[in-house]
């Protein structure tokens, strides 16, 4: 198992340097001067222009711009934001953990929802259960995130009034910010009402983030159970008089769940994706729609700084996921 | 000479003190910048900071493009235009926070202090937090004040290296704000001195509380201000950046006001009951710019016929969707020296037609640039440029829309030989009518911000005299009759102004909207 994960972890530096090099070419490739951008209608006089060149450090070659943001990542700085001028990293800190905090519930209503009906659509494969469950899935894979959220909260927040149309908590409560994860914050102020109103902010949102990977959850879960229901052991197990419950739930979806781990690595990525529109929506604060607002305004630091850092996060989701093969699948981690 | 401004500051003081035990929910539209206005150019950055938070010596009286006094009781102007002396207001209190109390009351170094920041580049604060200065730096300021001198503790000098009249309004513009000199020396003892734009401190009738990106930004009413205190405690903007959202958010009541409306849910906010519509002129102007410089649109009569071609009514209901007006003029109706009675070209294509055949204009094709952005003054661009598109066919003329980044967009359309006309517009910055005719039709401006790359010398001497003088009756004058030349010579269509709407509770009591565009909550009330 430990040379397994060395030769995971190894992998991660050559793939961290080629993040750097995409994430630093990306912006630049991108039509558009980001000293123009940020001076607008107004424009600026050529002088002006070229000290804004050389202050932001525009007159050098490619290669040594790249050489010395690697030289700062490596050190720990992301760079200032060209709007801002704030630290990268400060303000990459100061909102991931509302996305993370939206990406865990999100992912834990997908898990949770999409693991048993997966397992149950195959179990009762071709019934008017499996039927319903599996279209359910494909309208949940297919619909537009702006307008299911749009949706939702004209229903649910606007014409009944049972959640909260956007935010993390009611303006009300206002206490310091401790960890920037608004569930635990609420309940370390020890402000009465706190958590419940941040639990009432989450329900929405999760549910429109959730959606396509519980969609995507349930259809693979079903497959792969479906495949494995049909393997010799299990009828061996059946013939063995052991009850259905213990057959699905025990030895069949160990093995279904393979397939299952690695949608949901995958869908780490997918889910920082749909944070983008479900942050704007919802008025989240998050990175999302901070890394989009930074594009359009070619606030290079961040989309480099931003990218890297999601690029980062979703590897490690990927290398836990590698490490969990291990343990499921013992055959994996001996190869 | 003592400027004609309003004396009676106590004009937009606020009747009678009502209880404060209130709070009051803007949904704002985004995040600022940051909080020291001077750094930054949005308006989102303004309505967080300098509205809220600090004055300047001169302010724009709510509502309306008028300078009234400030921080600065009085100013007054040499003979020869080229000095200035600020009166100060004393007994004006900075706001307090856990790392600073201030020791002394507002005075001349903090005027000194929030000026030479930005112009001298030795100041320890000019490189602060990326110190780009854009607007003191866009507002030709280094070049404009030759030095700024404390006569005494409520006394400051202005010298300007040449007479210019727009000088004053320019000193109630946001980066003007007053920041304290006391603060800063402060900050920079203990090595924060980006605090003053993350911690801010001024003089305004709000204190600023707490600020978390993308969320929210608190701020408490200034108990020490030294007009009228603000009628609500507690003031808190919530970010909420799509405009469906703000339009849920004020019908379930978590907001109060919401800016920027989508066009299309405005109908739907007016039959509300419990929704009150504001609406006033945006001080902006979308247009048309020819490349005056390139044959055949270096023939006014030719530019003339091709304004008579386009149909503003129709890009009005189509782009706009009734949320603009159409523009005869290139500065805003709202603004001072207006000049109401120049009779907008009719819309006649068989006119049009025949005036572009009497200059020998026939199988015209020509490039219409349409922005890559959505603006006030321009909501769809590529759309507007089809309806044009469609207008010119009737005169016989073929139009191919082009469209780049929006960064290659602005550089590129500066260029003199540009191919083509640009669909652009303005957003004013100080009520001033120089803003828009000097920056965008003076000769300065070709190849710069004079997109139609027009330098007409009958109108330029006309607003060069306007900008000399510090009467503002002669400027009137002046800037009426430069725009009856714009009209004759017509170097761009002019085609709308956009109109903003404020939706707001009924509850809120007080509000007006602003033409310089900033959403300002001193004096406003929720029952």
């Amino acid at each position: 198992m430990f040379g397994y994960l060395l030769t995971r972890i190894g992998l991660f530096v050559p793939t961290f340097l080629g993040v750097t090099l995409i994430s630093f070419m990306f912006i630049r490739v991108l039509p558009g001067d980001p000293i123009i951008v940020m001076a607008g209608e107004r424009g600026m006089t050529e002088e002006r222009y070229q000290e804004m060149v050389e202050k932001l450090g525009f007159d050098k070659p490619v290669l040594q711009q790249y050489w010395e943001y690697l030289a700062g990542v490596l050190q720990g700085d992301l760079g200032e934001s060209f709007v801002t001028k704030k630290p990268v990293w400060e303000e990459f800190f100061s909102l991931f953990p509302a996305t993370m905090e939206l990406s865990l519930c999100a992912m834990i209503f997908a898990i949770a929802l999409g693991l048993p009906a997966g397992v149950i659509a195959a179990v009762n494969r071709g019934k008017f259960f499996d039927r319903a469950l599996m279209s359910s899935a494909l309208v949940g894979y297919s619909m537009p995130i702006f307008w299911w959220a749009l949706l939702l909260i004209i229903v649910f927040s606007g014409n009944l009034g049972w959640t909260p149309v956007s935010g993390r908590i009611d303006l009300l409560y206002y206490f310091p910010n401790v960890t920037g994860f608004m569930l635990i914050d609420s309940l370390l102020s020890g402000q009465e009402g706190a958590f419940a109103s941040a639990v009432r902010h989450l329900i929405l949102p999760t549910i429109v983030l959730g959606t396509v990977p519980l969609a995507v959850i349930a259809r693979q879960t079903r497959s792969a159970m479906l495949e494995v229901l049909g393997e010799d052991y299990i009828r061996t197990a059946r013939a063995k008089g052991l009850s259905p419950t213990r057959i699905n739930g025990l030895h069949a979806l160990r093995n279904a769940l393979i397939p299952v781990v690695t949608v949901i690595g995958l869908s780490v990525g997918s889910l920082l994706a749909g944070a983008i529109l479900t942050e704007t929506i919802f008025s989240w604060p998050g990175i999302g729609k901070w890394m989009v607002d930074s594009i359009f305004r070619r606030d290079y630091p961040v989309v480099q700084g931003g990218l890297l850092m999601i690029a980062v996060i979703v590897m490690l989701v990927n290398l836990l996921v590698d490490v969990l093969y291990g343990i499921i699948n013992p055959k994996i981690r001996r190869r | 000479m003592k400027l004609n401004l309003l004396a009676a500051t106590t004009a937009i003081a606020l009747s009678g003190a009502v209880a404060q035990a209130n709070t009051l929910v803007y949904c704002s539209e985004g995040s600022p910048e940051g909080f020291d206005p001077a750094l930054f150019t949005a308006g989102t950055t303004f309505d967080a900071s300098s509205h809220p938070i600090y004055n300047r010596l001169l302010e724009f009286e709510t509502g309306t493009t008028n300078v009234i006094p400030g921080l600065a009781e009085s100013v007054e102007a040499s003979d020869d235009g080229l000095e200035y002396t600020f009166k100060l207001r004393q007994g004006v209190k900075f706001h307090s926070n856990d790392e600073f109390t201030p020791t002394r009351d507002f005075n001349a170094d903090d005027v000194i202090f929030s000026f030479m920041r930005q112009k001298d580049e030795n100041h320890p604060y000019n490189q602060v937090s990326g110190g780009t200065w854009e607007y003191f730096q866009g507002m030709g300021m280094p070049d404009l004040v030759s030095s700024i001198e404390k006569i005494d503790d409520y006394t400051v000098k202005f010298t300007l290296s040449k007479p210019e009249a727009p000088f004053v309004a320019n000193m109630a513009m946001d980066f003007a704000s007053i920041m304290s000199a006391e603060y800063g020396d402060a900050m920079l003892a203990a090595g924060t001195p980006e605090k003053l734009n993350t911690a801010p401190i001024g003089t305004g009738p709000f204190s600023f509380v707490a600020y978390q990106k993308d969320a929210v930004i608190r701020y408490a009413a200034n108990g020490d201000y030294w007009k009228e205190p603000a009628q609500v405690e507690n003031l808190i903007f919530a970010i909420t950046p799509d405009a469906s959202v703000r339009f849920q958010k004020l019908k379930a009541g978590e907001c109060h006001v919401m800016p920027y409306p989508n066009p299309a849910d405005i109908q739907a906010m007016k039959d509300d009951a419990d929704i009150n519509m504001m609406e006033q002129e945006g001080l902006n102007v979308g247009y048309l710019a020819y490349n005056t410089t390139m044959a055949p649109f270096d023939n006014p009569k030719v530019r003339k016929a091709l304004n008579m071609a386009i149909d503003k009514q129709a890009i009005i209901d189509v782009v706009f969707q009734g949320s603009g007006q159409a523009a005869k003029n290139p500065i805003p109706p709202t603004m001072w020296s207006y000049n109401d009675a120049i009779v907008d070209d009719p819309y006649d294509p068989e006119a049009a037609k025949a005036m572009l055949d009497a200059e020998g204009v026939t199988d015209l094709s020509m490039k219409i640039w349409a922005m890559p952005v959505q603006r006030p003054y321009n909501p769809n661009a590529r759309r507007m440029a089809e309806l044009i598109q469609a207008d010119f066919a009737k005169v016989g003329v073929g139009v191919e829309i082009v469209s780049y980044e929006w960064g290659e967009y602005l550089s590129r359309s500066k260029e003199l030989n540009r191919d083509g006309a640009v669909l652009l517009g303005w957003t004013g910055d100080n009520g001033d009518p120089d803003n828009f005719l000097a920056v965008l039709l003076g000769c300065d401006g070709v190849e710069a911000s004079n997109r139609a790359q027009w330098c007409h010398q009958p109108f330029e001497d006309l607003i060069l005299k306007a900008k000399q003088s510090t009467d503002q009756a002669e400027r009137t004058k002046l800037y009426e009759e430069a725009q009856v030349v714009f009209k004759e010579q017509a170097p761009w269509a002019t085609i709308a102004h956009s109109v903003v709407f404020m939706p707001m509770s009924n509850k809120v009591q007080g509000y007006k909207v602003h033409p310089l565009g900033g959403h300002i909550f001193y004096g406003v009330s929720v029952e």
